[in-house]
């Protein structure tokens, strides 16, 4: 599939909070099977997704993995930017300083052009 | 044209497998293939032969179930979340020891690289999320 996938750019959305069920890291494991296999993808995090990014979570109150920190091997896998929605960001009251230095923050405007760079979209 | 399902919906909690059969279905109907039913997150759930719903219920994985083996379509569940929710075939089952494989006829275990190849080889990739 070498010669089909040079075209091929995927998107992976995750749209929920840190520790609302596998969510979150099954999103993140499509990326980075993704990438093990060569194909350029990028994570977007919308909705509650958004507060995948927050450093101060603390998984091990409830027996779980932080998020942030398995978002943080993601350069490792030729994943050099995370994308975040604007108005996801805003809604939540989540300023651009609480964030790792590697988000890009995509506003309503860049949305759909972002995402038309993509040939194929991933939904979580 | 070819189509990729990926089913990320368990049939009792949210709309997103009968919306899947429904366009699956649909795509059948309608003269294109399917490349692949990927089963990942609850949409594992779906695969179990295991669930016994009420009479007069609609039984939504017996029906995903017969639709998979009439169109004999290659219908893969993800192992990685089939096992952390107790949808395991026989041979899982007798690797970790547990108690009975609960992976309805026609289904097969594989990894994630299967949606992977699935959305590269396919025209379109649908997901219907959770």
């Amino acid at each position: 599939m070498s010669e089909q996938s040079s075209a091929m750019g995927f998107c992976v959305i995750s749209t929920q909070a840190p520790f609302h069920g596998q969510s979150a890291r099954e999103a993140l494991d499509v990326v980075l099977v993704s990438a093990t296999y060569e194909i350029p993808v990028n994570l977007l995090l919308m909705g509650d997704g958004v507060y995948q990014l927050l450093d101060a979570q603390d998984g091990a109150l409830i027996q779980s993995k932080n998020i942030a920190s398995m978002l943080s091997v993601l350069p490792m896998y030729e994943v050099k930017t995370i994308y975040a929605d604007a108005v996801s960001l805003q809604q939540r009251h989540i300023d651009l300083n609480m964030l790792p230095s590697n988000v890009t923050v995509l506003s309503a405007a860049e949305l759909p052009p972002f995402l038309q760079q993509h040939s194929r979209v991933f939904s979580f | 044209m070819k189509f990729a399902l990926s089913i990320h919906g368990a049939f009792s909690q949210s709309q997103s497998a009968y919306s899947a059969l429904k366009f699956a279905e649909a795509v059948l109907v309608q003269g294109h293939s399917i490349e692949r039913l990927f089963f990942y997150q609850d949409g594992v759930h779906n695969a179990t032969q295991l669930a016994q719903l009420p009479q007069g219920e609609f039984d939504l994985p017996s029906v995903w179930q017969q639709f998979v083996q009439q169109h004999q379509l290659d219908a893969v569940v993800c192992i990685a979340a089939a096992l952390r929710r107790g949808v395991v075939n026989e041979a899982e089952a007798s690797r970790y020891n547990l108690a009975a494989a609960s992976l309805a006829q026609g289904y097969e275990l594989s990894g994630l690289g299967q949606l992977v190849d699935a959305a590269v080889t396919a025209d379109r990739l649908v997901t219907f999320g959770g």
